[in-house]
């Protein structure tokens, strides 16, 4: 049973072949990708995701100061560990009842901005477009670059590059020069992140109640020295992304296909406006639709909620595929939220997590990873939302919210607006990211380089609005509180690559229960009870081949574009056999640039 | 002719390298497939003094040709082209390597039946994960040199923290601390949560010139970790230290005043960062705003927690601090001495002694 509907095809006798690419290394687990390929028809048919590592957090969390919660979780993740920390801030403030100062909150605004700055601009230029690189093209589609060299780049204007071939040579690794470009804005967008947050990976200065970092004016002026040294860089992203996207879709009628899936958007809001948000579960929604980036669950274009408290409800944890013992015969932490509405026995305040070991096996059991599911009451169904990397959904919410109107992002309903200042090349820039007509590969890896400039947009305005308070003396930056004996808290917030939340209860002014669902789950998650893939799964399974290589020298381009559409974290390795571990071919994204001249 | 007799005497430089019989081309196999969060990968990204390119490509004058295989790095192919040199490694045909490991390393003993808690690739034979026990026993006796990239395949870390479920622990918990490699060393340590980026790049170029013959092993502490960079503590090297000598603390964090009342353990804990700043001299801990939690120790988490509170005994040094300062250097001799210590459940036994319950609720 599929997510997504079946494709009509003409079809020819299946010539299947079991290839599978393990593991895709990535931030917070071992991920493997197991497909079986129709060559005949040149279609995926099945695909299994799977994690092999077990880590464990919310097992050993539990009967820990739940102070200690914001350290401990950000070693969940070394890449967005911050993340983490501002997520576990949010849900400890429910909990404890406390409201930062408003300087906190831009302090904490500022690090989340260049932590998205960052993170998308190391993952979009030094991996995912080695997809779409030239030395890649050449590999796997020849008769796309021969057209690449012959196409004019509609917005060389703005990004100097004559041809779509010109753009993609500039993105092989190690030696074009976009690639090596990004690696520099990556340490400047970390060093703009260090000063507000200490340290990258794992903050320093972050804490529930407000920050530590000592809010002197030098502080906001060398960040801003800094992003404004990017601001010209961010604008050509988006134009030489926007340009190859678009020659994709005219290169190969089809395109589209690949890695698509329904329209299962979640976001569960960023960047929280300190005049409103108090952290009250009472008042979540209220804060909650005044975020600048607004939450939202998206099903088919139509935005079901964009209610945090509905958005919290919804959620279920589900087994099925993973090695786990299943908790429902256990006592509920919590059987009401602090409103009155039932919490169900899978939701993540109820969930006990009990490991159990064991062989992989695709027929029953094969990952580490569980299955978070949005339950919509509408229809009774458990929702497999993915991310859509997170980007994707970050904006397709907060463009159909019409939300979110500032000096330099404005959220129209069917589109987000993002102005830009002149920096040292290119004028004052205003870009327009409007919502796709599907939720697909292409336009998970567009919606990147459009939250980018997003974040940088934000940054402005948290910056003119934090030196405003600094220059004025309101230098608090944190709030004292007392730890209840007992309580529940809940955070919403974004990870780089999508939805993050963290639920906690207190009992005894200890953990009692801890449990952060990160975008990962919910979009590598396994086959869940009812048989319903997981995202990885669902975009893989049935998507389309273009790839002109036959299983002799297959690179598995379309797939890997697909998985990594969604970001699985970190640059990766990806290893393919053929059958039963034999090696048919391999495939190392940084190898095209090595080979390459 | 004066231009020619000079190139001479420069081309006798190569010879004076043969007499010290170093190695000329050596092979670094990471494997970052421990209890991790890849953390220390992406820090080493943050390097600039030098960066990770500059080694690979060579653009450090005196070190052997290195082959980086790191997932995210390396210039080989993909899948079983990736892990060609693991295992040619494995058969004892690749050459000198030096080993590094990220992450802490899962107990497997604890687990009945196949499961596994972490792998690195698949068994050609059967298709199963294959364990990062296995990899860590095929190559650590073959290694030239064994590096742990941060606190969690150093000592452990957070995943080892108690009542975990794993069971695991620090590399030099596995292997034994009298572990030695093929070049005598033994494991080189490089905690931090994660690995400060310049201290680990540092750490591993030193290990590079002594694998050219032309620099002693690093002088590495008691707990495995170099000297040069963890024998000072972190209070040494803090802009607050001034307030702490005046007996000036912040009651809160809104303050610039030492943090030692709100949870900083620097007086007792192992580190440079505050010295050298996370990256370009920018950010840190306690001089920047951030306590100190001891994420470089052998006893983190657990010996730093509750982190927001004040350290045991602080109250006494500070109090004491001006009158009786050779009381507190032994009193906080003591501490550390406490911290650098990792907690007893950290072990590759049968058993699993982290205190874990999986049936704590009823
Ligand atoms: S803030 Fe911490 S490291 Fe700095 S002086 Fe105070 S106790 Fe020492
Ligand atoms: S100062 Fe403390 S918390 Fe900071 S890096 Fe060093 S040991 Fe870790």
């Amino acid at each position: 049973m599929t997510t997504t509907e079946a494709r009509p095809t003409d079809r020819k006798p299946p010539q299947l072949v079991d290839m599978s690419w393990d593991p895709i290394t990535r931030i917070i687990g071992n991920l493997g990708i197991y497909t079986k390929i129709d060559f005949a028809n040149r279609e995926v048919v099945e695909c299994h995701s799977t994690s092999s590592l077990f880590r464990g957090y919310s097992v050993f969390m539990k009967g820990k100061d739940p102070r200690d919660a914001g350290f401990i979780t950000s070693r969940i993740c070394g890449i967005c560990g911050d993340n983490h920390t501002t997520c576990s801030d949010y849900a400890q403030q429910m909990a404890y009842g406390v409201k930062p100062p408003p300087l906190a909150e831009h302090i904490v605004n500022l690090g989340e901005a260049a932590e998205y700055m960052f993170d998308h601009t190391i993952f979009q230029d030094n991996l995912v477009f080695v997809d779409f690189c030239e030395a890649m093209v050449k590999a796997t589609n020849p008769g796309v670059l021969a057209r690449a060299e012959r196409t004019e780049a509609p917005r060389g204007e703005i990004h100097g590059y004559r041809t779509i071939a010109d753009i993609m040579k500039a993105f092989n690794p190690f030696e074009g020069e976009v690639y090596k470009e990004a690696l520099k804005v990556s340490r400047v967008t970390r060093e703009m992140f260090c000063l507000m947050e200490g340290r990258h990976v794992h903050p320093s200065t972050l804490y529930p109640g407000g920050v530590g970092t000592m809010p002197q004016p030098t502080v906001f002026t060398d960040y801003l020295s800094r992003l404004m040294r990017v601001i010209d860089f961010v604008k050509k992203a988006v134009a030489m992304n926007d340009d190859v996207f678009d020659f994709f879709y005219e290169a190969l009628p089809g395109y589209e296909e690949v890695g698509r899936r329904r329209t299962l958007l979640g976001c569960w809001g960023a960047f929280q406006d300190p005049k409103v948000v108090d952290y009250r579960y009472e008042t979540m929604n209220t804060w909650g639709k005044a975020m600048y980036v607004t939450p939202g669950i998206i099903v088919d274009g139509e935005l079901v909620t964009n209610n945090l408290v509905d958005i919290n409800l919804g959620l279920r944890i589900m087994l099925g595929s993973s090695y786990y013992e299943d908790w429902v015969n256990e006592q509920p932490f919590v059987t009401h939220d602090p409103l009155g509405n039932p919490i169900d026995m899978r939701h993540p305040w109820n969930q006990t997590t009990v490991p159990v070991p064991q062989k992989r096996d695709f027929d029953d059991k094969y990952s580490w990873v569980m299955s978070p599911r949005w339950f919509d009451q509408r229809t009774g169904d458990h929702l497999a939302l993915d991310t859509g990397g997170g980007p994707l959904a970050r904006l397709w919410s907060t463009a159909l919210s019409g939300l979110v109107d500032t000096p330099y992002i404005k959220a129209t309903g069917h589109s987000v607006r993002i102005s830009l200042p002149k920096g040292d090349s290119l004028p004052e820039t205003t870009l327009e990211w409007r919502i796709p007509q599907w939720s697909n590969t292409i336009e998970r890896d567009r919606a990147r380089p459009y939250f980018v400039a997003y974040a940088a947009a934000m940054a402005l305005q948290f910056l003119e609005e934090a030196m405003g308070m600094v220059r004025a003396g309101e230098t608090k930056v944190f709030e004292n509180y007392e730890v209840p004996d007992e309580a529940i808290g809940c955070g919403f917030h974004e990870a780089v690559r999508g939805v993050l939340s963290h639920h906690l209860v207190i009992k005894d002014k200890k953990i009692a229960n801890y449990h952060p669902y990160p975008p990962t789950p919910w979009n590598a998650s396994p086959r869940d009870k009812f048989g319903t893939p997981g995202p990885y799964e669902d975009a893989v399974q049935g998507q389309p081949i273009f790839e002109e290589n036959g299983p002799d020298d297959f690179k598995g381009v379309d797939i890997m574009r697909t998985v990594r559409s969604f970001d699985p974290c970190l640059p990766c390795g990806v290893h393919m056999y053929v059958g039963k571990g034999k090696t048919l071919t391999t495939l190392h994204s940084p190898t095209y640039g090595a080979n390459h001249g | 002719m004066t231009t020619h007799s000079s190139t001479t005497e420069v081309s006798k430089e190569p010879e004076r390298s043969e007499d010290r019989k170093g190695i000329d081309e050596i092979t670094i196999l990471w494997i970052s497939e421990g209890m991790s969060c890849d953390g220390d990968t992406v820090s080493l990204t943050a390097a600039d003094q030098p960066s990770i390119e500059d080694l690979v490509l060579g653009l450090i004058p005196g070190l052997p040709k290195v082959n980086l295989v790191n997932k995210v790095l390396s210039p080989s192919l993909g899948g079983e082209d990736f892990l060609a040199p693991y295992r040619a490694a494995v058969r004892d045909e690749l050459g000198p390597f030096i080993l590094v490991i990220e992450g802490s390393i899962p107990n497997q003993n604890i687990i009945e039946g196949d499961g596994y808690w972490t792998s690195f690739g698949n068994d050609p034979e059967t298709g199963e994960p294959q364990t990062l026990n296995w990899w860590i026993d095929q190559l650590a006796p073959k290694a030239w040199a064994v590096v742990a990239a941060g606190t969690c395949a150093t000592f452990g870390g957070i995943h080892a923290m108690s009542g975990n479920p794993t069971g695991c622990m620090g590399l030099a918990d596995y292997l034994g601390w009298d572990y030695t490699s093929q070049a005598g060393l033994p494991i080189v340590n490089v905690p931090g949560c994660p690995i400060q980026p310049e201290n680990f790049m540092e750490t591993l170029i030193w290990v590079l010139y002594h694998a050219a013959g032309s620099a002693p092993p690093p002088p590495l502490d008691h707990m495995l970790r170099p000297q040069w960079l963890f024998g000072k503590t972190v209070h040494e090297g803090c802009d607050r230290g001034s307030y702490y000598e005046q007996a000036n603390f912040a009651a809160d964090y809104n303050s610039p005043k030492c943090l030692v009342k709100t949870g900083c353990w620097g007086p007792v804990v192992n580190c440079n960062v505050p010295k050298r700043g996370w990256m370009a001299g920018i950010g840190g801990c306690p001089n920047v705003g951030g306590i100190c939690i001891g994420c470089t120790m052998p006893g983190f988490p657990d010996a730093f927690m509750p982190f927001m509170d004040e350290p045991p005994g602080s109250t006494l040094s500070s109090l004491v601090i001006k009158p009786y300062g050779a009381v507190v250097r032994r009193l906080r001799g003591m501490t550390n001495e406490l911290v650098n210590h990792e907690p007893r459940w950290r072990h590759n036994k049968r058993k699993l002694t982290s205190g874990y319950d999986p049936h704590w609720r009823a």
